[in-house]
This record gives C-alpha cells, sequence and structure tokens, in this order.
C-alpha cells in the first residue's frame, strides 16, 4: 500500500485490480513544466513546475527552482496553462434518481444506488476538466435524497468513483428544494408554507429519535429500532451532512437561512437566481452560495430574474461564492464558459476561477485535498491550451490523483470533448473501458 | 485636417454618447466607429467608420477619409459589425415565463397546420427580444416552433417596435415542418406515429394541393375549390415562393427531407441537421442551406444524441451556406443566445470572419433578406453592434446597438 493514509487506494486495488492505473501513477512521479501554474490558492506561477507522486501534489513552485524526481514522468506544459481539476457543486450526471412519487421527504435514499458509472456523461464530464462532482438527485421533492461525492477517476463501479471518509463509507451531502418544483398533489405540498412546516415537522421528529436514543443510553431494551430516514437526518442536524438546497426567489433563499437557524445545519444555497436581491443578507449569513450561470432568464416563473451577474454582486457583497453546471441544463464540457459568463458580467477572474475549484471544494468540506495545487492535495488538475477563461480554450488533459482519465489527443477521448457519431451512447463507453482494462491486464 | 479634428470632436462625444444616443430617438444621423469594421461585404476595415442617416447606412470606410457632420450621434468600440441575425428562433411566440399564457410557438391539436401565421402571434415586448437585442442580435427569424409536422409559418422581424408591423421584416419567411422522433405527438394514437408515416402525410398534403391547383384554375366557376387556407399555404410553397424549413436531426430523416424535395421540385432549407456530417455530399449536390443547431445545443438521448461542436466547420470546408440559430427552448435558457453559437464554433473550427457570416451575411443570405441586413454596405438597413473586444469572446461586452439609425440599447452587456 503506497497510500495508507487513502482508503480509497485500499479498496480500489481490494476490487479484482481494476485501479491499475492508480497504482502505475503511485509508483512513478509525474512532473508537469514550464507551464503557466493557476495554483488558484495563491498567485499566478510563471513559468510553473507541478509535481506529483503517488496520486497526490508533492511540489508546486517555478520551474527554475523546483526539483523534481530524476525518473519522472515529464510532460512539457510550454504555452500550457495548468490549473485545478474543476469541481462541480451541482451535477446531475449518470441517470440517477433519487426519491420516487411516494413522498416528498426521502433521507433514506442514496443517488449512489442509482448510478450508471458508464454513462457517457461522466466521459464528456472529464471533457470538461472536471475531476470532482456532487452527484445530485432532483428537486422535485422537499428532500430528494442523499447526494454523492464523486472523483472522476475511470471506474467499472460505483465504487470506484465515490470519496471515502475515513471509516470508508462514501461521502456526500443531502438535496433539498423549496419553491415549485417540488410543489405537487398530496403527500406533496401545495403551497411554501407547507413546504416548510412539512420540512420542519420532519426534522422535529428526527430530533425526538435522537432523544430517545440518548435517553436509552445504551440499553438494548429502550433503544429504539434502526430507522434509515432517522439517520439521514440526524446526519444533517448532527453537522455530518451538509444540506445542499435548491433554492430561487430571494424569499425562498431567506426560508432556507430561517430553517438553518432553528434547526442549526450546515447548507449550501444552489442556483440562487435571485441571491442578487439579498445578497447582503447573504453575506452577512455566511451562507456560501453555488450559482448556475445560463443564457438567458426565464424557463420558468421562479427564475425570471435570473442574473447572469448574481455572481458579482455576491462576490461584492462578501459571500462564498462557487459556480456549477446543473448538467444537463448546462454543458459539463463548458464549465470554464460558466466562469467566463461571470467575469463578463463584472465577477473577478481569481473569484471566478476559485469559484469553479476551491471554492466548490470547501462547500463540499473536501478542500483538505482536492480544489487547489498545493502539496499534500490530490493531484486533481487540468492541462489547457490557454487562458480558462477564453472561448478558445480547450481542455487537453484531464488527471486524478495523479492517473490521466482524459486526453485530447486521444481520438476515442475526442469524440466524447467535441461530439459526434456514438458520442451520445453510453455502450460506447462501456465497451471503451473495457477493452482499456483487459489491455491493463495483460 | 478636418478630417482629423472631426475624429477629435467623435473622441469627445463618444464619452458623452450613451446620453446622447438615449434622447435621439429619431433615425438621425449616427457615425459608429470601430477599431475593426467588420463589413462582411469585404475585408475588416482597421480604424472605420460607418455612417447611417435616415435609418440606411450611407458610407463605409476608413475613419480618416469620411468626415462627419459634427451633429451626428457619435458611437465608438474596438469590433464594430453588422447588426447580428438570428437564423431561427422561436422568441416573441415563446415567452420567458413558460407559462400557458406566453406559449404560442406550438399548436398541439393537428400534425399539420401550415396555415398559422407567426404575425397573430409574435409578441414585440417580450423580454426575450429584449434580452436576446442587448447581445447585437437585431433580426430574428421566429415562429412557429420544431414539434409537430408541420406546426406553422415563421417570420422575419427586427427586434424592436411595439406592434409586429413595426418589428416585421417579412411576414411569411418559411413553414416549418419537422421529421423524425419530433413530430410524434405525445398520444400514441395519433398521427405520424412513425417517421414513414410523416412521410406519407407530408407527400400526401402535397398532392392534395396539387390536385386543388388544377381544380381552381378550372375554366368553369362552379367547379373551383372553396378557398382554403392550408391548400393556399401548400400552393406558395410548391411555387417555391415560400421555402419549407425542414427539422431533421437523423441523417434518415434529412435523406428523406431531400427525396421530398426532389420529387415535388420544392426550396428547402435544412434546419438543426444534427448527422448533416455523415450525408454532407448528398447536401451539398442538392445545394440546399442548413441553419445548423445551436452548437451548445445538448445531444441527450434520441435524434440529437450524435451532436458534434465540430459540424458547423465541416459544412462550411465541404461548400455549404451555413447559418447558426439560437433555436427553440423548452426550459432553462428559455432562449439561447446566437452571438454564443457562433462563438462556440468560431472556437472548433470555422474562422472568426465565417462564424460572424453565420449569423450576418450567410444568415441573411439563407432568409432571403440580404438586400436589408446582413452586412454594413451603402444602401443597407443601419444595423450595426458594437464591442469592447473580439465579439466571441466570453468577457467581451456589447456595448451598442443600433437598428434602422436608432440607438436602441447603450448598455454592456
Amino acid at each position: 500500500m503506497t497510500r495508507p493514509s487513502h482508503p480509497v487506494a485500499a479498496v480500489l486495488l481490494a476490487i479484482a485490480g481494476l485501479a491499475l492505473s492508480s497504482a502505475k501513477a503511485a509508483e512513478r512521479s509525474v512532473v508537469f513544466t514550464n507551464a503557466t501554474v493557476l495554483p488558484v490558492s495563491g498567485p499566478p506561477i510563471a513559468p510553473g513546475t507541478v509535481v506529483v507522486t503517488g496520486g497526490t501534489i508533492s511540489a508546486v513552485g517555478p520551474s527554475e527552482t523546483t526539483n523534481v524526481p530524476s525518473d519522472a514522468d515529464v510532460v512539457d506544459g510550454t504555452g500550457r496553462v495548468i490549473m485545478p481539476g474543476l469541481i462541480d457543486t451541482h451535477s446531475h450526471v449518470g441517470g440517477g434518481w433519487g426519491g420516487d412519487a411516494s413522498s416528498p421527504l426521502q433521507a433514506d435514499v442514496r443517488i449512489l444506488d442509482s448510478i450508471n458509472v458508464r454513462d457517457s456523461g461522466f466521459r464528456k464530464a472529464r471533457a470538461g476538466g472536471l475531476t470532482t462532482l456532487n452527484i445530485m438527485p432532483g428537486s422535485g421533492h422537499l428532500l430528494s435524497g442523499q447526494t454523492l461525492y464523486a472523483k472522476l477517476r475511470k471506474a467499472s463501479t460505483i465504487d470506484d468513483f465515490y470519496i471515502r471518509d475515513a471509516a470508508g463509507r462514501p461521502l456526500g451531502g443531502m438535496k433539498m428544494a423549496n419553491g415549485t418544483n417540488s410543489q405537487r398533489d398530496p403527500p406533496f405540498p401545495g403551497t411554501r408554507s407547507k413546504s416548510a412546516a412539512l420540512v420542519r415537522q420532519k426534522f422535529l421528529k428526527a430530533l425526538d429519535y435522537r432523544r430517545k436514543v440518548d435517553e436509552a443510553k445504551g440499553d438494548a431494551a429502550k433503544v429504539p429500532d434502526r430507522d434509515l430516514e432517522m439517520e439521514g437526518l440526524l446526519d444533517v442536524l448532527d453537522g455530518r451532512t451538509v444540506v445542499h438546497h435548491h433554492c430561487h426567489r430571494a424569499d425562498d433563499i431567506m426560508t432556507v437561512l430561517r430553517l438553518r437557524e432553528e434547526f442549526g445545519f450546515k447548507v449550501v444555497l444552489h442556483h440562487v437566481s435571485e441571491a442578487w436581491k439579498v445578497a447582503d443578507q447573504l453575506a452577512a449569513a455566511k451562507a456560501p452560495c453555488s450559482v448556475i450561470v445560463v443564457d438567458s432568464p426565464g424557463g420558468k416563473i421562479e427564475a425570471m430574474d435570473l442574473s447572469l451577474a448574481t455572481g458579482a454582486v455576491l462576490e461584492r457583497a462578501g459571500a462564498a461564492v462557487a459556480i456549477h453546471t446543473d448538467d444537463p441544463v448546462t454543458d459539463s464540457r463548458l464549465f470554464l464558459r460558466s466562469a467566463g459568463l461571470a467575469v463578463r458580467a463584472g465577477m473577478s477572474r481569481d473569484k471566478a476561477l476559485e469559484a469553479l475549484t476551491l471554492a466548490g471544494a470547501r462547500m463540499l468540506e473536501l478542500d483538505g485535498r482536492t480544489g487547489s495545487l498545493d502539496v499534500g492535495k490530490d493531484a486533481d488538475l487540468i492541462v489547457l491550451s490557454g487562458d480558462p477563461l477564453s472561448v478558445h480554450t480547450k481542455v487537453l488533459q484531464t488527471w486524478v490523483e495523479g492517473t490521466k482519465v482524459f486526453d485530447r489527443d486521444d481520438p476515442d477521448d475526442r469524440l466524447f470533448a467535441v461530439g459526434g457519431y456514438g458520442a451520445g451512447r453510453d455502450q460506447r463507453a462501456h465497451a471503451c473501458c473495457t477493452d482499456e482494462r483487459l489491455s491493463e491486464t495483460k | 485636417m478636418v478630417a482629423h479634428r472631426l475624429l477629435l470632436t467623435a473622441v469627445i462625444m463618444a464619452v458623452a454618447a450613451p446620453v446622447v444616443a438615449a434622447e435621439s430617438p429619431a433615425p438621425g444621423l449616427v457615425a459608429v466607429y470601430g477599431d475593426v469594421v467588420h463589413t462582411m461585404a469585404g475585408p475588416p476595415i482597421e480604424k472605420g467608420v460607418v455612417v447611417i442617416d435616415g435609418g440606411k447606412v450611407t458610407l463605409v470606410g476608413s475613419a480618416l477619409d469620411i468626415p462627419v457632420p459634427p451633429a451626428a450621434t457619435v458611437l465608438r468600440g474596438r469590433v464594430v459589425t453588422p447588426g447580428l441575425i438570428d437564423a431561427h428562433s422561436a422568441v416573441g411566440l415563446t415567452g420567458y415565463l413558460n407559462q400557458p399564457q406566453d406559449q404560442d410557438q406550438l399548436d398541439p391539436a393537428e400534425p399539420i397546420q401550415p396555415e398559422l401565421r407567426a404575425i397573430d402571434s409574435y409578441n414585440p415586448r417580450e423580454r426575450l427580444v429584449e434580452w436576446v437585442r442587448g447581445f447585437g442580435i437585431t433580426t430574428i427569424h421566429t415562429g412557429h416552433a420544431p414539434g409537430a409536422l408541420v406546426s406553422g409559418q415563421t417570420m422575419v422581424a427586427k427586434t424592436v417596435g411595439d406592434t409586429v408591423d413595426d418589428a416585421v421584416v417579412k411576414p411569411v419567411a418559411m413553414v416549418a415542418v419537422t421529421l423524425g422522433d419530433e413530430a410524434r405527438p405525445g398520444d400514441e394514437k395519433k398521427s405520424p406515429g412513425t417517421r414513414s408515416k410523416a412521410v406519407a402525410m407530408l407527400r400526401g398534403e402535397l398532392v392534395k394541393t396539387q390536385d386543388y391547383l388544377r381544380k381552381r384554375d378550372a375554366a368553369d366557376a362552379d367547379k373551383r375549390p372553396d378557398r382554403d387556407l392550408r391548400r393556399e399555404t401548400f400552393a406558395e410553397v410548391l411555387r417555391g415562393t415560400i421555402p419549407l424549413l425542414v427539422t431533421a436531426n437523423r441523417a434518415t430523416d434529412i435523406d428523406a427531407a431531400l427525396r421530398i424535395a426532389e420529387e415535388f421540385h420544392l426550396t428547402i432549407v435544412l434546419d438543426s441537421a444534427a448527422e448533416a456530417y455523415l450525408c454532407a455530399d448528398r447536401i451539398k449536390a442538392a445545394g440546399v442551406p442548413v441553419i445548423l443547431h445551436p452548437s451548445m445545443r445538448r445531444g441527450g438521448q434520441g435524434d440529437t444524441e450524435n451532436i458534434s461542436f465540430e459540424t458547423a466547420a465541416m459544412l462550411r470546408g465541404k461548400g455549404i451556406p451555413i447559418a447558426l440559430q439560437s433555436g427553440y427552448e423548452g426550459y432553462v435558457p428559455k432562449t439561447r443566445v446566437a452571438l454564443f453559437e457562433a462563438a462556440v464554433a468560431a472556437a472548433n473550427g470555422l474562422t472568426t470572419d465565417q462564424a460572424l457570416a453565420t449569423i450576418t451575411s450567410d444568415a441573411a443570405a439563407i432568409l432571403g433578406i440580404a438586400d436589408r441586413v446582413g452586412a454594413l454596405r451603402a444602401g443597407l438597413d443601419g444595423d450595426v453592434a458594437v464591442f469592447d473586444g473580439d465579439p466571441f469572446e466570453y468577457s467581451t461586452h456589447c456595448t451598442a446597438v443600433v437598428i434602422d439609425g436608432r440607438v436602441v440599447s447603450n448598455e454592456p452587456r
């Protein structure tokens, strides 16, 4: 075990040698040289070098002064830009579904049980430079289930994909929503007030459950039966799980903050079409916002006042801002474009790049291991042909934990980057990965 | 020297230009200066100027050669282009709220309704019209959306005006036809339920119209058929005066469109055409232009699953006339912006000039409005877009928009 501190590596290797490429990466260092390096956590370094050892960043600095291992594989970054792999705080790639039509709150349901890792969307996400996704169930419920934090490693099962906590359990958040998407016929709510009441009642029930567990003081006769829904909600109420809350209208945003105040959960506000109307309140409440950037307002009444300047207004107010794809609403391959449009509308370049990387990592509580190019972090990085915010720039390579998972020079990868015959077929991704694995095991 | 002094005056005036412009609603004298002026009627002009008088372009050339009367409203920018053309949209029939009261792009009652006129639904005050105008779009080809075998007519409008009559450039542009999966109604008991059925229905309508025309020319007035709006519209299609705009994405459906056009000697324009790269030689041989899907349209599963960012460049390379479009969007975002779609095409194989042509001169030619818009040339409409950098870069702004000599937007967007 080259990385005993990383349970992920251990598990991957345990699964029939499926992570051979990771193991190879762990044995040999990779050096990216002479590039413009954008660490995000600090100023640009040009020409800069990034050294990757054992899937982790072991050095970052000016090319002139950074020591590199003599036997390393070298990626010449001349004329290239290297930055952290992009972090998408809100994605629906993988065809997963959360809760069904039986109830508006389903905290027991996990998206990880329904994701197809062969979905062509994952290949397109790698082509867009994404390395970490928060894969979410939809917004048609007040609470549609547990989300999954995944690394875009080459995967044959979902176990290869997700990020684990110290105990080896999958990491994720809890998806919630208010406003109109989750309103429908009973048992779903028909109004905003009813929505809030249903959520409050459910959290109160979970607090009751916790009280009974506490009062039992370990007495098996008194401990209530295990309840997956209650356990999911207590993960939220005890601060182990972050709520990812869909909301658009300013009043819906304030309702989320009101519920947070009452129950004390951690929350990231998603989409926030009208956040520009309550930016000062959001900044004062230290409520992190993950913004969607789309090409026009409307499409639904709640998005009628959507503004390209939301990120800029929040930045000026001092609120934490990430940007997400909401793929398929925006295309993962064009994630950099979202930051470009945010800059067009007034966001600073630095904060826009941070919004694609480190800010998202913080919102997923993964900033200890990804989101910036710093020594000790996972080697999740992308090689770009130029300025990350130029329309002409291409993602040339995507690396996850020291393994190259996308290469634009590879014809098969290129198909998913630009599209073409077969790019929409998930089966193609299947055939490709199987073939690759077979060749690796020879 | 005189020219120099005038230029200086222009620079000074430019500072106050937004205020001046906002207070000058009449189509008076306007001078638009650009470090680069893309006329689309010749090579780009460095340090150029476009002079508009009475709503029409009167002079285009080097700023040093063309004296400008001091009374002119002056605009300046890094890059000046003709007002942009969105070659296919549903904006104005489809509204941004996406509620039943602002959705008139498709009547699901019947599969074939060529008599539905776009002018009877178009809302010139729709917010999405103003939205796209802010990004330099001055002309839109809009109307009935894809989604029915024959959904209705399209029209061409300027993105200004309080009434459809103020806005309209061409009240009947094309008749919108959809082949392929999107032509299937939601109700599986309704036709067309298959691709073959859709083609049979369309051919049947055209054959009936041929009969109708024969009877209409009967010597005996009593034997002439009653007026029929549907037949009258199809008659124009058969005569070639109204082209069919055929939305077809799979190569199978593109082939079907070409087959029908050949059988009835129709003028057609292919729309969306996701798999056009599979049958480009046939399209080229048929001499049919393509209004290509938005570059960023999502493939998903189905007819557009094989969509590619590089189709525009591929078709252009074959010499097929192409334009780009915002298309029709059913959800968020409620419209795309043709400028952005051309930008992605420019990043995927088209040159800047070629990509610009897809939303200016080439779009105008395909829509049959090149005598009005699409280039900066004396005699054409005074429609101009001004940018503070490369129009296709994400972080560039459209800083001013002029339509028929009126400054209609000067908020950087």
